[in-house]
């Protein structure tokens, strides 16, 4: 455990003096502050036009900021092991008394912890919205769906780790973590449409109908959690697989 | 301390290490001397628990290299050849860094300790990526440091330094040796010479000679070879030397100079110098003349290379 909380730190303190990972951040809390006026503006409309009583929905502002982070992990994970890889200094790493697992592990916790510091950082928006509405707005669906964002970006970032193990290429790394996020929350949906028989298994591997269909509405099951455990176990195992293989070859 | 048995590495269908068995004991400087793609290096990152061999042995401190691989990189320090650094961090912040993965207390201290020990303490606080390439060689021996490791391997350590920092770098070498074991590996051969206790050459994925560096010069010379000075008249002094029964393959070099062999076991040059002097020369200098580390270095490998021809 200490090794990994070792690693995590110093991947965490790395991101501060990156400039991808401020660009990052700076463009997500920026469409979302946009969103949350953009949202803002819309319900007060519908409120004087049409007597609307329904408050703004702060999960709208969730399910944004979800898409966002599946162009942003990859951005944050490509360097992780690629680099490490490229440079060289894997080979200290690996001749650290250190288990492969807790390294990529690590390297996860570290990714995971900034994506954490950005989360808790938007948690501004349902503070103001909750002023701003009155009797205020639902905290339970608010807890609900910023847990759903947090295990989203979770899976997003551990598949991220484990494909930055494969390659020794930020960029290569990079692409191929988004499309693999991209498929997991909307493409594997089409066969999952287009197939009369078999469809299931593609339905069930859609990550957006785990999101929009569960914690964003106020419901969490425990298939659910399942599922993105199993995403976040894929990725870390396909990383320590890949940085044991290269021991190996 | 490391103890190798039959190690064998195969890189797909290409074979590395061909069964190569030796070993260090504590308080041993031992030179790993090859041409490039010799074994050197694949040799070191197995002992260092970064690969494992596809068979054989290889034990470090006690643990198996593959059954204990954490073991053994709890107790070695390894420099390997690239160097590998994190360039945006400080010098200092790097050594804490690894001083935490090996849990030592104090890791700041530590750091320092050790930036010390290869006299960089006044750049702790500047960027790796701003370093020289000796710097940051110190730097990764720093690291290698760090921990005090039982075991020390060294992929060409003073690759990239300037004469003074070898100079440093070698004293803390020979300090690092006298009470734990260093592997260190290097193309240059009169360190190799000047700092190790033993030398094992490596051609081809097989260890060709292992000895000390003067046993390895008396044992591929069999004879040696010894230059003789006179000052002034030397008319006649090959013929004087020849005289004397044991030497052989007399030649005169210049006026003033003879060189001549004579068996190992038979050591002529005390009835030489009374020849020489008994004949009226003035004898100024008499010295052997070794075969050097190099030559014996690319006799061995080109033997080798014949050999496996044949």
């Amino acid at each position: 455990m200490r090794n990994i909380w070792t690693i995590a730190k110093k991947e965490y303190d790395h991101y501060f003096i990156t400039p991808i990972a401020y660009i990052v951040a700076f463009v997500i809390l920026l469409i979302q502050g946009l969103l949350f006026v953009a949202i803002i503006q819309s319900a007060t409309q519908s409120m004087l036009l049409y007597g609307s009583s329904a408050p703004p929905e702060i999960t709208v502002l969730n399910w944004w900021f979800a898409f966002l982070l599946m162009f942003g992990t990859p951005a944050l994970t490509m360097r992780l092991l690629a680099d490490e890889n490229k440079t060289g200094t894997i080979e200290l790493l690996l001749t650290a008394p250190i288990r492969d697992f807790e390294l990529i592990m690590g390297k996860w916790l570290g990714s995971f912890l900034f994506i954490l510091t950005l989360i808790v950082a938007s948690l501004i928006y349902p503070i103001v919205l909750n002023r701003l509405v009155t009797p205020g707005i639902d905290w339970n669906l608010v807890l609900s769906s910023y847990l759903g964002v947090i295990l989203v970006t979770a899976s997003f970032l551990a598949l991220g780790v484990g494909i930055s193990a494969l390659f020794s290429n930020q960029i290569a790394a990079f692409f191929v973590s988004l499309i693999v996020c991209l498929g997991l929350f909307f493409l594997v949906g089409i066969p999952a449409r287009l197939l009369p028989a078999g469809g299931g298994l593609f339905d069930y591997l859609v990550m957006s109908t785990h999101f929009d269909d569960a914690f964003n509405i106020g419901r969490i099951q425990l298939s659910d959690i399942v599922y993105y455990v199993s995403l976040i176990i894929l990725g870390l195992f396909t990383g320590t697989v890949a940085v044991e293989s290269r021991r190996w070859n | 301390m490391i103890q190798v048995n039959s190690l064998i590495k195969d890189y797909g269908a290409r074979r590395a290490l061909h069964s190569i068995t030796f070993d260090a004991n504590q308080g041993e400087i031992v030179g790993f001397l090859g041409p490039n793609g010799a074994g050197k290096t694949t040799t070191m990152r197995i002992l260092a628990g970064y690969m494992p061999p596809t068979d054989g042995t290889a034990m470090v401190a006690g643990y198996d290299v593959v059954e204990e691989s954490l073991e053994v990189r709890k107790r070695v320090g390894y420099l390997p050849e690239t160097v590998p650094l994190y360039t945006d961090m400080t010098a200092l912040e790097y050594l804490k860094f690894m001083a935490e993965l090996r849990h030592i207390p104090n890791s700041e201290d530590r750091a320092y300790e050790s930036l010390e020990q290869v006299n960089l303490t006044d750049r702790a606080n500047g960027f790796i990526a701003n370093f020289s390439k000796g710097m940051r060689q110190r730097v990764g021996l720093a690291q290698a440091l760090i921990h005090r490791p039982e075991v020390l391997i060294l992929d060409e350590p003073t690759i990239g330094l300037d004469p003074a920092q070898v100079v440093e770098i070698r004293n803390v070498i020979r300090e690092i040796g006298k009470d734990r074991t260093v592997l260190l590996s290097t193309h240059i051969l009169s360190e190799a010479q000047q700092i190790c206790d033993r030398v094992l050459i490596i051609n081809k994925g097989s260890i060709v000679a292992e000895d000390t560096p003067e046993n390895l010069q008396s044992r591929l010379v069999g004879s040696q070879r010894v230059v003789l000075r006179v000052r002034g008249d030397s008319d006649g002094l090959d013929a004087t030397v020849k005289k004397v029964k044991g030497t052989r393959g007399t030649e005169l070099k210049d006026p003033e100079t003879v060189e001549f062999e004579f068996s190992s076991g038979q050591d002529v040059r005390p009835q030489v110098a009374k020849a020489v002097i008994q004949a009226g020369y003035e004898l100024i200098e008499m010295r052997p003349v070794g075969m050097s580390l190099e030559e014996i270095f690319l006799e061995l490998t080109q033997e080798n290379s014949s050999g496996k021809k044949s």
